[in-house]
């Protein structure tokens, strides 16, 4: 099985930058998420 | 199990076909053995990066012309998602380089266009954090990602019009081109698979980018108040 680690390392590679991709914009949405709420909160106390 | 999570178990049986096909369906390449199976990921990968640039060229051309958010918010999200696709083409493609050229990288016209279109698509982004204003932010996005656009079909033709390191096309190439009807059958379905994840990452970000708009609404509503 000559290259077998090449193409392990390539098809490894290649799932962890979608994996990797896919948690920071999830990441991103539930700390907007957060902070939508809490700028939410405090308008809502203000009033 | 709500819509997108269902969206999300279809892509991943989707790419795990694709992934069983290439390893398990597709005949071995008689010259290659192993290696060329990388195909599999790296082709479809820059295929799918191409349709995001694209999308995110017309999202862009979208704004410039209506100037409304939804169009922004689809052009950065798109953007952004062709990084990622062309991230993955810039990593795979040296690890098959490497056993078969005897070279990881090599600056021939294929290689160096896609390698300035990721820097573009990285300046695309930069320039998107460095203005504060909203309108003029997106105005000024969606001109330089007119621009930025321009390099993809110097990449598409970079292999039919220039000599390169890099193979000549086996899709829409010269007659006598070609692949294996397996091989190609495998390839179409791979990239589908592709186009899949592209589609669920694409709304994950749109869906991102209009939070971030509404998030500004909110934002300016308690400096009024």
């Amino acid at each position: 099985m000559k290259n077998l680690d090449s193409v392990f390392a390539a098809y490894m590679a290649g799932w962890t930058i979608f994996f990797v991709f896919y948690l920071t914009v999830a990441r991103r949405t539930s700390a907007l998420r957060e902070d939508i709420e809490r700028l939410k909160n405090s308008l809502n106390r203000g009033k | 199990m709500n819509k997108s999570a269902l969206g999300a178990v279809a892509v991943v049986l989707l790419l795990g076909a694709a992934a069983y096909a290439a390893f398990f369906v597709a005949p071995t390449d008689v010259k290659q053995g192993l290696i060329y199976r990388i195909l599999y990921l790296h082709v479809p990968s820059a295929w799918t990066g191409m349709t995001a640039f694209f999308l995110s060229f017309l999202a862009n051309l979208l704004y410039v012309w209506r100037r409304q958010s939804r169009w922004d918010a689809l052009g950065v999200a798109s953007a952004e998602v062709g990084l990622a696709f062309t991230t993955v083409v810039l990593v795979t493609g040296p690890i098959w380089a490497h056993p078969v050229w005897g070279i990881w990288w090599t600056w021939d016209a294929r290689l160096t266009s896609t390698f300035i279109l990721w820097l573009l698509y990285v300046a695309y982004l930069l320039l998107r954090s460095l203005v504060e204003e909203p309108d003029r932010r997106a105005l000024l996005s969606a001109l330089f990602g007119i621009f930025a656009f321009l390099d993809v079909p110097l990449v598409f033709g970079s292999i039919r019009w220039w000599r390169t390191q890099h193979p000549q096309p086996v899709v829409m190439g010269e007659p006598g081109s070609g692949l294996d009807p397996t091989m190609l059958r495998v390839l179409l379905f791979s990239w589908v698979a592709m186009l899949g994840l592209m589609t669920l990452l694409l709304w994950q970000r749109y869906r991102l980018e209009v939070m971030r708009g509404e998030f500004e609404i909110v934002r300016r509503e308690a400096e009024v108040a």
